[in-house]
């Protein structure tokens, strides 16, 4: 029964979770006297639908708590009790406390409730007319270890098929003891061998006793889930003989260390007290359960360390869920495509010249169809920003209790669709931009007052394409940020000599170095100098960048660029020789002819090229990446200015052709990362082309001419 | 999943236990299957399991600051797969391209990583059943390849097949390979 339903956990918890979501941002519309009763309704399905769920799936600790709240949610419905500010508060941190034991049980830990056994009291006490409520509270520890016992132990143990097998055994047969110690490679869960399943096998043989060696498991944090570290020495009665149970490991004989011995005849003794010690974890959870000891729950989490690979699994298993109105125009669209192959085949049969014309407009059509089915399977992928954006309610009226600031929170364009993938990554650097501007951005009331702005500070969270890119802007109407204190702290720092001038955007700049903080007073909120780097860093990562503006005493803005998605990427095909070569068009500045009146040799053979005020380095594609081309001459040669990590470099090139979409494919699957280059696509004609990483081109130059200084000096 | 329960496993499920069988050759015989090919005048096989086709020469896109035995890539059915000249990296035969010039595509699934590359060889010749105690192994001292890629020796008639380790010669993180451009 467990093992069926286990299929459906991840669908459950991905379920809750979304339940959860709308419990809390309904909770966050009630203010204390404007409930409707369609808002109520919502929180009240959202936990009904919770309850029964982990009802059906045995995770008696969620079943138990949602049901007490549910009571209480009941009695607002029914409109007998006031949904309270306090009310509001105890159901918000319920939420929490109910996504934390959700959490738990998905990475397959048994729940504490450590945060939920308070709670329940609250409820309880709000509650008291409830003549169910003493009763539970009685029962709750035992449910708890109960469920954690359920969850963890899916597939049945060896020991309770004994008594089945017991039974078919004919007892007058002669048994003989046997001794098998048996120990497993670390990887053999990896191939799909379950040692509890060989036990099972064992135990149809006769009786079967289990003692696991659980010395070689490891600390936790060096543990990794889908080992097996644990040996077992098993004791068999059985009518059998030996081949018949080494024939049992005939599949993981590689795999393990394999000791089958009879058993000394004084051995039955010794079997008693091998049977004492081996199931010491369940006994021991069964007999903690009324001292409400929690050891009990971490020994039945090691002893049945070879089932936590299946459940550690399921986190990175992750599914989307998609329109159906977008999977229809798919089928609609594939339909389309068949009918236009069966055309063109139909063509192909017997060609002759006439039908040119219907060929070059089935190829047309067949253009068309694969663009749309191109378009939308990328659609699939997209999820409207508002799920980075939801969590900020909550957040943000947190954060506006613990600061004492008022804080309003306005969003925008939350309808913007953004890739899946990045939109997970976007998470964390957004919450922290977030904190950033309500901590060190808004200033407090009574300062707010005195600089005659409104007491209530703004976040502003908009997002909005622009060309390719998504743009999510994250703005403060609050102190902004003071240029003078900034260089002040990073001339102290030594981030900055002291005698340079730096211009505004490079002062803001200053704020995304590593250790980089201007906050007087640390708190727990942020002022540690640890995030905007890690901040900008992540955004790199995702080939996206982030930019600021600021005036100072009127508010700040963070603006970050990411790309639609990180599949395709709006390239300029540049030729070197015989090669082709993808730039990202985002890293493109402008391309332009060489004038060789602009090129100025500087430092010792670096060619700078006179761009307005700056000053390009000039690097030759053929020499960087040591391929013959057809122009070496920097007159009347083709530069492409790019930028990346702030800076400009310009590459020689022979020529330019077109402009396109290119799927991104991957080196390092089958080869490894090559410096200067992002990956690979294929091109029109099947060939492959590189992409070059304008980022690591530049670092790879740089440190060419480093090295190539130092190669001088020593010479 | 439940193969290996007592019922199933006494009874009926005979095909998938089949199948179990299947993927792991040693069970079927002790016999393996190699597929040998030409370097120069030496003869090499490789586990014909691990083979995923033979495709004729044709010029790769270069990869900057890849090695000498690197070639290119390639475009195999929406895969970008790597193409490594063997007579280059283990330094035998001379290294044109002519009409039988193969690349031999192989790949290796481990549960670490799994990996296709393409090999380029001067001809392919033979699959060759080689029984488990016909193989013999590496001598102690070695010529340009390095022992840990070699699994072992065939005698062939008067020749020698040497047979090469495909998940060796696939990993390009390992040290072995940068101590064979030495």
């Amino acid at each position: 029964m467990a093992i069926d339903l286990e299929q459906f956990h991840q669908v459950f918890f991905e379920e809750s979770f979304e339940g959860l979501d709308l419990m809390e941002q309904a909770l966050l519309n009630i203010g204390p006297h404007n409930e409707t009763p369609e808002t109520i309704n919502t929180i009240f399905r959202a936990a009904h639908s919770i309850k029964g769920g982990s009802g059906t799936f045995g995770f008696t600790a969620v079943t138990d708590f949602t049901h007490v709240l549910e009571t209480l949610l009941d009695e607002a419905r029914d409109g007998k009790r006031q949904l309270t500010s306090e009310i509001i508060e105890l159901l918000l941190e319920s939420c929490d406390c109910l996504r934390h034991m959700m959490q738990q049980l998905s990475s397959g830990n048994p729940v504490d409730d450590n945060q939920s056994q308070p709670l329940r009291a609250k409820f309880e006490a709000l509650l008291q007319q409830d003549p169910e409520s003493p009763t539970m509270t009685g029962n709750n520890h035992e449910a708890v270890v109960r469920d954690c016992v359920d969850a963890l132990l899916c597939a049945p143990l060896p020991k309770d098929d004994k008594a089945d097998d017991n039974a078919r055994e004919p007892t007058d047969v002669p048994h003989n003891e046997w001794i098998i110690h048996f120990a497993p490679e670390p990887q053999i869960l990896l191939t799909g061998n379950e040692p509890l399943r060989l036990f099972r096998e064992l135990g149809s043989l006769g009786e079967l006793t289990i003692c696991a060696d659980v010395t070689n498991i490891p600390a936790l944090n060096q543990l990794a889930a889908d080992e097996c570290y644990i040996h077992w020495t098993l004791t068999l009665r059985t009518p059998a003989d030996k081949n018949r149970i080494t024939e049992v490991f005939d599949w993981v004989l590689d795999e393990c260390k394999l000791d089958v011995s009879p058993a000394p005849k004084t051995d039955v003794a010794q079997h008693n007290n091998t049977d004492a010690e081996s199931s010491p974890p369940l006994q021991r959870a069964a007999t903690a359960e009324p001292t409400k000891d929690l050891t009990p729950v971490s020994a039945v989490t090691t002893s049945t360390e070879p089932n936590k690979d299946t459940h550690t699994a399921i986190p990175s298993n992750t599914s989307i869920r998609v329109g159906i109105d977008k999977v229809d125009s798919l089928i609609n669209l594939v339909g389309e495509l068949v009918i236009t192959q069966s055309m063109l085949s139909e063509l192909g049969n017997n060609f002759d010249m006439n039908k040119v014309e219907k060929l070059s407009q089935g190829l047309e059509q067949l253009l068309q169809n694969t663009k749309e089915l191109q378009e939308s399977v990328m659609q699939i992928r997209m999820l409207p920003i508002s799920f980075a954006f939801n969590r900020f309610p909550r957040m943000i009226r947190d954060l506006a209790a613990k600061t004492d600031k008022k804080i309003e929170l306005k969003l925008s364009g939350e309808q913007t669709e953004l890739d899946k993938t990045v939109m997970e990554q976007i998470g964390d650097p957004l919450v922290h931009l977030v904190r950033n501007a309500i901590d060190h951005g808004l200033e407090p009331a009574a300062q707010r007052l005195n600089a005659g702005k409104p007491e209530t500070g703004t976040i502003a969270l908009n997002a909005y394409h622009q060309g390719g890119n998504i743009v999510i802007e994250i703005a403060d109407d609050g102190r902004g940020l003071n240029t003078e204190k900034i260089l002040a702290k990073a001339r102290d720092k030594g981030i900055v000599d002291s005698g340079a001038t730096l211009s505004e955007a490079h002062i803001y700049e200053l704020i995304f170095e590593p250790g980089f903080s201007t906050a007087e007073v640390v708190s727990d909120i942020s002022g540690r100098g640890v995030g905007m780097d890690v901040v900008r860093r992540n955004i790199k990562q995702l080939g996206g960048r982030i930019e600021v503006e600021s005036v100072l005493g009127q508010g700040t803005t963070f603006k970050i660029y990411l790309p639609l998605t990180l599949a395709i990427l709006d390239g300029q095909l540049v030729r070197v020789g015989s090669e082709t070569y993808i730039i990202p068009l985002i890293a493109i500045v402008e391309s332009l002819q060489i004038k060789t009146d602009l090129v100025n040799k500087v430092s010792g053979h670096m060619l700078l090229y006179r761009l307005r005020e700056d000053n390009v380095p000039i690097i030759p594609v053929y020499q960087e990446f040591g391929i013959e081309a057809e122009n070496k001459e920097l007159e009347n040669g083709l530069l492409v200015v790019v930028e990346g990590d702030g800076q400009k470099i310009g590459l020689l090139v022979d020529d330019l052709l077109a402009q396109q979409q290119v799927v991104i494919k991957s080196l390092e699957s089958n080869y490894k990362a090559v410096r200067g280059i992002s990956g690979a696509t294929i091109l029109g004609d099947g060939s492959v082309a590189l992409i070059l990483d304008i980022p690591g081109l530049i670092t790879l130059a740089s440190n060419r001419s480093y090295n190539r200084l130092k190669q001088n000096r020593a010479a | 999943m439940d193969l290996q329960t007592p019922d199933q496993h006494s009874g009926i499920d005979k095909t998938a236990t089949a199948n179990l069988k299947l993927e792991n050759g040693d069970f079927i015989t002790n016999a393996n299957q190699y597929l040998t090919f030409i370097l120069g005048d030496e003869h090499y096989g490789v586990d014909i399991l691990s083979v995923k086709e033979i495709r004729g020469w044709e010029k790769p896109t270069a990869i900057p600051h890849a090695a000498e035995y690197v070639k290119g890539v390639i475009n195999m059915r929406g895969v970008i797969v790597p193409i490594l000249d063997l007579r280059i990296r283990f330094d035998v035969g001379d290294s044109s391209y002519g009409t039988t010039t193969v690349v031999i595509v192989l790949s290796t699934k481990t549960s670490q990583r799994s990996a296709t590359m393409g090999f380029v060889v001067d001809a392919v010749s033979d699959v060759l059943n080689a029984e488990q105690d016909e193989i013999r192994p590496v001598p102690a001292f070695h010529g340009n390849i390095l022992p840990e890629y070699i699994e072992g020796l065939v005698n062939v008639g008067g020749d020698v097949v040497t047979l090469i380790h495909v998940d060796q010669l696939l990993n390009l993180n390992d040290k072995g390979a940068e101590r064979v451009n030495e």
